[in-house]
């Protein structure tokens, strides 16, 4: 029988150290999920990336905008939604760090690497108009 | 861990000797303060030795690369030593490992600036 979907959230102020603490959640909530080491490390960093980019882009360092970051654990993949405050943006917009103009530019790595580590990334427009970052990791069988 | 960085002179080439975390508010602004105190002292060949960085975000690789353009535009060079497999592999998602270059042993580093 299949087990029933998980899902809890974590609100946090804009500040810096809320990236680690999400990244930190995020790994934890990841070895639950079973996920080995290597694939720990990834959830970690591209949570770690999504929260980065609300508290600077997003919220733009305002310490009373919240950053809502929710994990469903489903039977086929672990979900994560990382919502903002913000103006949102459109994951087409973000140019490639990995073409020759933009390489020593400063853009891009960030939802490069969330891209790299997780198999499905979307930005989408949260109810209240901010960014919602949704990105899922597929479980192993 | 929080970022560590401390420089040595080698010759004329600066060993900038790395630990901790490179991402946003860890590490930045030491690291971009110690290229700028070697570039204003005339050291412009220098090494990052990367040997204890066990983690790099892409703000971390955006300190890599603004060192490499002050560097650069100062008319020196940057030579990337002793990185881990999560920064090398980092690196070649980035395709920051076409801008860099990077050895694996110090004295092989060193002697690239002399080649």
């Amino acid at each position: 029988m299949p087990s029933k979907p998980q899902r809890f959230e974590v609100i946090l102020e804009t500040l810096i150290e809320s990236i680690a603490l999400a990244e930190e959640v995020g790994m934890r909530v990841a070895a639950v999920a079973g996920f080995g080491d290597d694939d720990q490390y990834k959830i970690g960093l591209a949570v770690h990336e999504g929260v980065m980019n609300a508290f600077q882009y997003g919220n733009k360092q305002r310490r009373e905008r919240k950053i809502h970051v929710i994990f469903e654990l489903l039977e086929e993949k672990l979900v994560i939604h990382v919502v903002d405050q913000g103006g949102g943006f459109r994951i087409q917009d973000i140019p490639d760090p990995r073409e020759d103009e933009n390489v020593l530019g400063d853009s891009g790595r960030g939802v490069l690497l969330m891209k790299a580590f997780m198999d499905e990334v979307d930005v989408l427009s949260s109810a209240a108009g901010g960014a919602e970052l949704v990105m899922a990791k597929h479980r192993k069988r | 861990m929080s970022f560590k960085a401390t420089s040595r002179e080698v010759g004329d080439v600066t060993v900038i000797d790395m630990d901790g975390r490179i991402t946003l508010g860890e590490g930045s602004a030491l690291l971009r303060d110690l290229v700028r105190e070697n570039l204003a002292k005339g050291r412009k060949k220098i090494v990052m030795n990367l040997a204890g960085i066990n983690y790099i975000d892409s703000t971390g690789l955006g300190e890599l690369v603004s060192g490499y353009r002050m560097i650069k535009s100062a008319g020196g060079e940057l030579k990337l030593l002793n990185l881990n497999k999560k920064v090398s592999d980092l690196l070649q998602i980035t395709k920051l490992y076409t801008v860099f270059d990077i050895h694996s042993q110090e004295a092989q580093a060193i002697a690239s600036f002399h080649s």
